[in-house]
């Protein structure tokens, strides 16, 4: 490109077409079929003319309802990514257990299980619990907006720019090749010197301060927007576990980032953090990494909760049983939480009495999340049930989730431990939880706000399709897991030379191929609904008898989600207030001051990838000229005073007059 | 009015405007000149005793000094939380009491716990030197 090798240097650093994977024709065929169908909706897009929509009422704006719908749309698009990566594993380790190669090369494979990892953790599961909690929270506690409305669409671009940074490795470069955890000293620059792992490191750290910058916000909207009368007590239990994730997420996260940093330094400027040489050691990334990482599944987990106890509640007409004892255990584990880290290394060899603690912690912590499930179970005793699907995966959720818990507390115990460590029985445990519980979740949670979001349910017969699916492809694809596992196959394996264990490959392949019927149900769910929108249409705003305060206004919510701001007196504020006959006010409509969208975040997000990617490809003068122009667009921002306006009142009116309408005809 | 009041205004503009702020009555925590001056002239005092501590070299041990200055600075954050960050017990409905007590436990729980896992770790597969090893010998 220039006949000066220096200024090639100096402008692409290490990046040359050598990059592009243009020798493997697996990516060549994924990358054909990503532009084409790039250019196919674009093509629509440009067609129908939605880019002005587009970017006016979605990608610059400043609600928290489109911004938790944007996060969801996110999370679902990298489930696909994250999914076929599975995919890819399940096959070839069917195809390479009897003797044979398979046809990834162990670069490649290596490569796709951290990918797998780390889109799942950060860029799916991430996602779809902070898109929820950004939905349901304010609504839940009669609050119009969060409490930093721009805040939380920067939160958003932070974390797209963390997964558009993970998607760009998979065409420029490689991703690392090193376990979704990148431990030293293989992630060190001696082992990995290529661009995989740095590709890891800028997408964690970007995507990062979003998750950290939203926790920080949704802890403020809990605390102070609460609508009055709604006293700490009295908030929905989704809201109470979101709020123990938000100060797990705070108190978590900057761990996180400063270890990232240290190796980052270790990589860049030849630091001994976590090198065996002059004084680092490894093994500090490794106890680090974890004391962010055993929170982090309970980030994950809480909010799951959360939704299933709502769900309970609703589809059994009675109150949540046992409130306080569930806030009591949300916070008991909250604070454990950070005392078990050590069970994920009780190998490293720390010792008896280390490890005896630790093992110990980790056995007491089932014990608030067992009181749950029997708070669960005696929610049902005795309730009016219905087998909505919602409720389905709340029941699915609880009989998985308990022999994920079980298994999860035999590997507790360290000398079994010591046998299972690094073995497929733990990555059948994790798979375990993380889908019977987070996954379960997260379906059972869109499905039950989705006539909220979008103003008619989802098609149930579809539904059904996806849930059993999920269920009995998590069933087969995870029990061989725990069998190999127990006979003493380890993770991360490109090749297995024993022919006797495919059999289970081979059956786990198949779950993984009924996991993706489940994943297409959920497509064609959405599809055929959208279709089906009519007939599936809601004009209460509350389809399921719900009991909180977000059945209380329109499906989908205005902008301004209450015309009057509810006053609370009771647990389960809407099922009070329908008990009291409360009627909708019809008059007296004020203007309503709300915030005003803006494009800061996209244009911070924008900026952020082209820094981390300039940083990745030591491109340093774009690395440079991008990270000023990230403080000068920060800096510029603070000076933009037109930040909020008013709904006029009468626009107001004829919200409101629209819905009274609906209502009557509904009625 | 400094952009980031500008910021929290504009924020929370959704729930002032119908009056409820209900968290609000205890106000936002402000400071005097008389606190602010309290708190810089605590922090210099504070920070000149432990350069005057190296320095002059007055302990003799530079593993106490070590300790006293790490003491000293401990004070530092406390002076720092009460007459720049206006921190007390009633702030914020208690809140930010709370936030600390629980900032304050994890911190000590990562520190103690990384200490206490690697000397374990170090004590138990550091290999030995040949010294040791005679010692161990039958």
């Amino acid at each position: 490109m220039f006949s000066n090798p220096d200024l090639q240097t100096l402008v692409f650093g290490r990046l040359t077409w050598d990059a592009i994977p243009l020798h493997d024709p697996i990516l060549i065929v994924t990358f054909a079929m990503v532009a084409l169908g790039g250019a196919a909706l674009l093509g629509i897009m440009t067609y129908f003319r939605w880019w002005g929509p587009l970017w006016r009422d979605w990608l610059t704006s400043v609600d928290h309802k489109k911004i938790g719908i944007m996060y969801i749309v996110m999370a679902l698009v990298m489930l696909l990514r994250g999914f076929s990566d599975a995919l890819l594993m399940r096959s070839q380790q069917a195809l390479a257990s009897g003797g044979g190669e398979g046809y990834l090369p162990p670069h490649h494979y290596d490569q796709i299980f951290t990918a797998h990892g780390v889109i799942m953790i950060f860029f799916v599961a991430m996602p779809l619990v902070t898109g929820l909690m950004n939905y349901v929270i304010p609504l839940q506690i009669g609050a119009r907006d969060v409490a930093f409305p721009f805040l939380n669409n920067l939160s958003f671009w932070m974390t797209a720019s963390g997964a558009a940074t993970v998607m760009a490795s998979l065409f420029v470069g490689e991703f690392a090749r090193t376990g979704w955890l990148a431990m030293p000293p293989l992630s060190g620059a001696d082992s990995s010197p290529g661009v995989g792992v740095d590709y890891y490191i800028w997408a964690l750290q970007i995507a990062g301060v979003g998750t950290l910058l939203s926790g920080i916000n949704l802890i403020a909207t809990i605390v102070k927007m609460r609508a009055p009368g709604m006293t700490m007590m009295k908030l929905p239990i989704f809201v109470w576990s979101s709020l123990c994730t938000n100060v797990l997420i705070v108190a978590a996260f900057p761990i996180l980032t400063a270890v990232l940093a240290l190796l980052s330094l270790d990589r860049y400027v030849g630091t001994h953090f976590f090198t065996n040489d002059l004084g680092g050691n490894p093994m500090m990334y490794v106890n680090l990494i974890w004391i962010w990482g055993h929170p982090e599944v309970y980030i994950l987990i809480l909010p799951a909760f959360g939704v299933f106890s709502e769900i309970v509640s609703t589809y059994s007409s009675k109150r949540l049983f046992g409130y306080a004892s569930m806030v009591y255990a949300l916070v008991v584990i909250t604070i454990l939480a950070y005392l078990v880290w050590l069970h994920h290394f009780f190998t490293m060899g720390s010792g008896a009495s280390v490890n005896s603690f630790f093992g110990i912690t980790t056995m007491i912590i089932s014990i608030p999340t067992g009181a749950k499930i029997f708070n669960w179970l005696f929610t049902m005793y005795r309730g009016r049930i219905r087998f909505e699907v919602p409720m389905l995966w709340t029941l699915g959720f609880m009989v998985t989730f308990v022999i994920g818990g079980m298994t999860g507390v035999l590997l507790a115990v360290p000398p079994a431990d010591f046998v299972l460590h690094n073995s497929l029985f733990l990555v059948a445990h994790f798979h375990n939880v993380i889908i019977g519980g987070v996954v379960f979740g997260m379906f059972a949670g869109i499905t039950y706000w989705f006539p909220k979001a979008f103003g008619y349910k989802l098609d149930p017969f579809w539904g059904k399709m996806s849930f059993w699916f999920w269920l009995t492809g998590f069933y087969v694809a995870f029990m061989p897991l725990y069998l190999l596992g127990l006979m003493g196959v380890t993770r991360r394996l490109n090749r297995i030379e024993d022919p006797s264990l495919q059999i289970w490959f081979v059956v786990a392949a198949i779950g993984s191929v009924l996991i993706l019927l489940g994943i297409l149900s959920f497509i064609v769910q959405l599809v055929v609904s959208y279709r089906r929108r009519d007939e599936l249409r809601d004009l209460t705003g509350d389809p399921w008898g719900g009991r909180t305060l977000e059945w209380s206004t329109a499906s989908p919510p205005p902008d301004y989600n209450f015309a009057f701001t509810p006053v609370i007196h009771d647990h389960d504020a809407w099922s009070d207030m329908k008990r009291r006959g409360y009627s909708r006010p019809l008059t007296g409509f004020k203007a309503i001051h709300m915030p005003r969208n803006t494009a800061t975040g996209v244009i911070l997000g924008g900026l952020s990838t082209v820094f981390s990617f300039a940083m990745i490809w030591y491109m340093w003068p774009l690395a440079a000229v991008s990270f000023v122009a990230i403080l000068v667009v920060s800096i510029a921002h603070t000076f933009n005073y037109d930040r909020d306006f008013d709904i006029p009142a009468d626009a107001v009116v004829r919200a409101e007059g629209e819905r009274t309408r609906l209502m009557a005809r509904q009625a | 009015m400094s952009s980031a009041t500008r910021a929290n205004s504009a924020a929370d503009a959704a729930q002032t405007k119908d009056g409820h702020g209900h968290d609000s009555v205890e106000g936002e925590p402000h400071g005097s000149v008389r606190g602010y001056v309290t708190g810089f002239v605590l922090s210099a005092i504070l920070t000149a005793i432990p350069f005057w501590l190296v320095m002059g070299d007055v302990i003799g041990n530079a593993r106490i000094t070590g300790f006293v200055v790490m003491a000293f600075a401990m004070v530092q954050v406390v002076v720092h939380m009460i007459y720049f960050l206006h921190m007390d017990t009633r702030s914020e409905g208690g809140w930010t009491v709370l936030a600390l007590i629980f900032t304050a436990t994890l911190v000590v729980i990562t520190l103690v716990g990384s200490l206490w896992v690697m000397h374990h770790l170090n004590a138990n597969m550091m290999p030995m030197s040949a010294e040791d090893m005679k010692q161990h010998m039958p």
